[in-house]
């Protein structure tokens, strides 16, 4: 301990500590500061870079979703508007289908009631005509009938005969 | 790989400043091989114990004519002393230690490398029995070859960085030419140093100092491996200057956390917080002087063994045990390089750590 401190030397500790402080507080202003603060500047540089290329990569990341998004959006959108359009196609042939069904079943229906009429009044006809004929029949063999005698008494003979059995 | 390129040359550079520096040592011990073994070794031992020490003139290197005599190369340094007034005068006024200066009525004469005040032009040093000087010392502010290397320093890394300062902004943000080396260790000091230890928030404040810090030892280290031989960081007085420096920091940063860990520590039982402080307010001196003696220690221990292996080549004086020294020194030479970052980082982390502890945040029960 005796033999190190021996050695020290108070001129040159004052020197030394002159000299060293001021040459931190030197570099400091000439040099520390301007290299830290370039240093310093540089990096954020960079980093602000690659910030900014992250940024635009997931922009791009969220465009091509959006893109993505979009499209399947579409897709579905064609879907339902296909499928609307198949929907409405079939209802159509369905409403068309009943219609004509039903209008079918109506004008049957008043071919039938026309029919029936029809049937009904040929019926009268026929009848009225079967009437008229029978009576002219009956006219004509009544002529026939009376005009000859013995014919007649036949006639009123065999009426009074059936009259008897009633 | 361009930096690659750089730092490899730069290297290479110091590495062989490194050897071109021991060759010159070895010139004036060539003169020692006549001596007998035992006087080399002393003489080794002494050239080791002076080459370590600081001295006021700036000696390059020194050899022994025919005529015996002691030629100096180098250039004598100012000295400044304060006795009674401001002393100044050259060093070469001591003519290397041999002879005592008179100025203004005043004689000087160096002793074990430091500058003590005798009676007369053939005025004594008187010793005790330890061998110490009794003689009065004078105030002694010279600017010593140690100072002369942190002028140096100081120069060096002001021009350096302040260049590299400037070309990021003559380059729109970018390091240019040695800015492109020094930028990763400067980042390195940042990220790996200041943010993990002290934290996000508040290491900007710190960061000055720790550059500063982490490039000057590591600096002056590599200087002291060149040929000049000037070894700043093996005195006392400049290790102990930078581990104030972080102690006055420290306790300047630390706050209520930082105090109360200390004196009132939370979380063990009342009488162990009694015996608690006491240790950690010392702990708050040990980590400083910790700080300042193994930097110290590191690079004297470092210079004591290269330069030791280097006397071996001498003394063994044959070819093989003089070529296993010179392995053994370029092995520890490599190692010193290596040495000179490591000792520059461990300062600046534990630096760095101490300032953390100092600004640490209140944490519940974390610890």
């Amino acid at each position: 301990m005796e033999e190190l401190f021996g050695g020290f030397s108070l001129g040159l500790f004052i020197w030394q500590a002159i000299l060293f402080i001021a040459l931190v507080l030197l570099l400091k202003k000439f040099a520390w500061k301007p290299i830290l603060d370039s240093v310093n500047d540089r990096e954020e540089g960079i980093k602000n870079a690659l910030d900014a290329a992250e940024k635009a990569k997931l922009e791009m990341q969220n465009l091509q979703a959006d893109n993505q998004k979009l499209l399947q959006e579409a897709r579905a959108e064609r879907e339902t508007m296909l499928k609307e359009a198949r929907d409405m196609k079939s209802k159509m042939i369905e409403d068309a289908k009943d219609e004509a069904k039903t209008a079918a079943g109506k004008l049957i229906e008043q071919a039938q009631a026309a029919i029936e009429t029809e049937k009904k009044a040929a019926i009268a006809e026929l009848k009225s005509q079967v009437a008229s004929l029978s009576i002219e029949i009956a006219e004509k063999v009544m002529r026939e009938e009376l005009s000859n005698k013995d014919k007649q008494v036949k006639l009123v003979e065999s009426m009074l005969g059936e009259a008897k059995l009633n | 790989m361009r930096v690659k390129t750089y730092l490899k040359s730069i290297t290479l550079f110091l590495f062989l400043l490194t050897f071109m520096s021991y060759g010159q040592e070895g010139h004036t011990e060539e003169q020692l091989l006549e001596g007998t073994k035992t006087d080399k070794e002393a003489e080794i031992k002494e050239y080791i114990l002076h080459h370590l020490k600081d001295s006021y003139d700036f000696g390059l290197y020194s050899y022994t004519t025919d005529q015996e005599e002691t030629k100096h190369i180098g250039f004598p340094l100012p000295v400044i002393l304060w006795d009674n007034g401001l002393k100044v005068f050259l060093s070469s006024k001591f003519h290397h230690g041999e002879e005592v200066a008179e100025v203004g009525g005043n004689y000087y004469k160096v002793y074990h490398s430091k500058i003590y005040k005798v009676d007369g032009r053939n005025g004594e040093i008187n010793e005790d029995e330890h061998h110490h000087a009794t003689n009065e010392k004078p105030l002694d502010f010279s600017i010593t070859k140690n100072v002369v290397l942190i002028f140096t320093v100081f120069a060096i890394l002001f021009f350096m960085f302040n260049r590299m300062a400037k070309a990021y902004k003559n380059n729109n943000g970018l390091p240019k030419g040695i800015g492109r080396i020094l930028e990763p260790i400067v980042l390195y000091v940042r990220d790996e140093i200041a943010i993990p230890n002290i934290g996000e928030k508040h290491y900007k404040k710190y960061m000055s100092y720790l550059l500063t810090v982490f490039f000057f030892v590591w600096v002056v280290n590599l200087f002291g491996l060149t040929p000049i031989g000037m070894n700043v960081t093996n005195n006392i007085a400049v290790t102990l200057c930078l581990a104030l420096i972080t102690y006055i920091i420290t306790t300047f940063s630390g706050n209520k956390n930082y105090w109360k860990h200390i004196f009132w520590m939370p979380g063990v039982p009342v009488p162990m917080k009694i015996i608690l402080a006491p240790i950690e307010l010392l702990g708050t001196f040990i980590k400083p002087f910790a700080l300042m003696i193994r930097l110290y220690a590191n690079i004297t221990a470092g210079h004591i063994v290269l330069m030791s292996i280097i006397g071996m080549m001498f003394i063994f004086n044959n070819w093989i045990g003089s070529s296993l020294s010179f392995v053994l020194a370029f092995v520890l030479a490599i190692l010193e390089l290596l040495v000179a970052v490591l000792q520059a980082y461990i300062f600046t982390v534990l630096s760095a750590l101490y300032f953390g502890m100092a600004v640490e945040e209140h944490h519940d029960e974390a610890h």
